[in-house]
């Protein structure tokens, strides 16, 4: 996935970069981006549907208070992208409606 | 500031102390009832029960040692259905009510066996009309998958449900509005004068007379109170409430201590403080309700907890409501209670009736307040 965003980087000094995956493709991110700058860089947005209206929504604040920004990392989902840092192989999902808690033996905990 | 918008002697028919989920209720069932309504309410910094509650309509177990509590109780739940259509109607908002049910679950043998009991007991006051199950840990399961291994059980009853108590309280604010009733805000009423016909209500820089005056300010009633001859002995109590992140609907009835709101997230609460006027919340009050939740719904170990807050309860104390008139000067009313949201639906009703001097469909002696020393 490469970037086609209405989003444009500032020129900054060249940073390394990190790949990782959004809904399976491939991303090169800059070391160092939250995963919601990431979202923004790639175009990915909306990044999730909200739980009550189904609505789009996408990255808003960039500081963990707004909880716009929530997706799946690593398979756990409503992760504040904007308060998690990309790594190197992290796989980002984006988010439709709420968590589910309950697959399988709900007896098990997730 | 001083209007007389119609044919009486006073600025408003009713002039109601505290703008909280009782005095709304109040004052949107006078409306209906074609008065003119003014309501006060202190700035900001007040004491809130109405914003931070569990949002329960909750019935079993409520007025085990008052059967006049417990009908009431019973009276407002079957009139809940028809006051959250109408202020769908009025406003739009659903306040999310849902009365299918609720669980008390229990953690240990004996606390199971001793609602048991109770329960019982109640059922015999109310001639047999009360229905509730017994549940063991396997029967609770059935209803709700969720619960964990080690509980020992649930008491059930059909006539326990839960409504989303913010949007009760946007709906009771808007309904108000619409409907023409005043709100006067940001100041406390520091002066309640009565005249030989009615009351003058002072405040900072305002002066407002009234037919009548009802105290519904909560905490605020025990000061509010004497002056007029009557008596509130509400004290706080804090309960600590937990908010967990957005999940897919996974529990079926609300608990006593635990329940999924319709937006998914999982509230939990149901502590218990004296600790004066503080509200404030402790990590140590959030880990048990944190452990007991998890207790109950294992499911909820890995769960992100978002927000929590501390509110206190006003409470009387028998946990009992106070409906009285003034004897000294008649026109002025204390309403005060503990459930709130449970009630709500008799405050906009039959309460209505009993301030306005009309027959009601249940006896409130039992709340007056010459029931506690003075
Ligand atoms: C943690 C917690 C959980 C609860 N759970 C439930 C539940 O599940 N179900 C249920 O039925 N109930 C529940 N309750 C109780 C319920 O919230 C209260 O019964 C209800 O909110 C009380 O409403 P109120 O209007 O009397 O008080 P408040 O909400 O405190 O309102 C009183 C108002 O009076 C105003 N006021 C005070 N003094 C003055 C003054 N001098 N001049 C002008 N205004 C004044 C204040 O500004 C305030 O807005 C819970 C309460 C708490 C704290
Ligand atoms: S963008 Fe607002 S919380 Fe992440």
């Amino acid at each position: 996935m490469q970037t086609d965003s209405p989003f444009n980087r500032l020129e900054t000094a060249s940073a390394a970069t990190v790949t990782i995956e959004i809904d399976g493709q491939p991303f090169t991110a800059r070391e160092g981006d939250s995963v919601a700058a990431a979202l923004l860089a790639a175009g990915a947005i909306p990044s999730r549907t909200t739980p009550v209206s189904a609505s789009p929504r996408a990255p808003y604040c960039m500081m963990g208070v707004c909880f716009e920004c929530l997706v799946e990392v690593d398979g756990l989902a409503n992760v504040q992208g904007c308060m998690v840092q990309v790594s190197e192989g992290m796989r980002v999902r984006r988010q439709n409606g709420a968590r589910a808690l309950t697959q399988g033996d709900v007896h098990e905990a997730v | 500031m001083s209007v007389r918008n119609h044919a009486s002697r006073h600025d408003t028919d009713v002039a109601i102390i505290g703008g909280g989920l009782v005095g709304m209720s109040l004052a949107y069932g006078l409306l209906h009832q074609g008065k003119t309504v003014t309501v006060f309410d202190e700035g900001d910094q007040a004491l809130r029960a109405s914003r931070g509650n569990f949002g329960l309509v909750w019935v079993q177990g409520k007025g085990d040692t008052c059967p006049d509590y417990a009908r009431l109780t019973r009276l407002s739940a079957r009139l809940w259905p028809g006051l959250a259509s109408e202020l769908r109607q009025d406003t739009g908002i659903d306040i999310e009510l849902q009365q299918n049910g609720g669980l008390y679950v229990c953690l240990d043998q004996a606390s199971l066996q001793q609602r048991a009991d109770m329960l019982a007991r109640m059922q015999q006051d109310a001639g047999g009309d009360y229905p509730y199950e017994v549940l063991t840990a396997e029967q609770a399961r059935q209803k709700e998958p969720a619960l964990g291994p080690t509980i020992a059980g649930a008491t059930w009853s059909p006539m326990d449900g839960h409504l989303n108590p913010l949007l009760l309280f946007r709906a009771l604010h808007q309904a108000f509005a619409r409907r023409g009733g005043r709100l006067i805000n940001g100041q406390p009423v520091e002066h309640i004068r009565p005249l030989p016909d009615g009351f003058d209500i002072r405040l900072p820089g305002a002066c407002l007379s009234a037919g009548k005056v009802v105290l519904a300010a909560g905490l605020g009633n025990k000061t509010l109170a004497p002056p007029l001859g009557l008596h509130a002995p509400v004290e706080p109590n804090r309960g600590q409430v937990l908010i967990t992140e957005r999940l897919k609907p996974f529990i079926h009835y609300p608990t006593g201590h635990v329940r999924q709101t319709g937006e998914g997230t999982v509230q939990l609460g149901d502590s218990k403080e004296d600790v004066g006027l503080d509200t404030g919340t402790t990590a140590e009050e959030l880990g048990k309700i944190a452990a007991r939740a998890i207790r109950m719904y294992p499911v909820l170990e890995k769960v992100r907890l978002i927000r929590a807050w501390g509110a206190l309860r006003v409470m009387t104390p028998d946990g009992y409501p106070i409906y009285q008139q003034s004897d000294r000067y008649p026109g002025a009313y204390v309403v005060t209670c503990h459930s709130g949201v449970t009630l709500g639906a008799a405050h906009a009703g039959p309460l209505v009736d009993w301030l306005l001097g009309k027959d009601t469909e249940i006896s409130l002696e039992a709340f007056s307040a010459d029931r506690f020393p003075l």
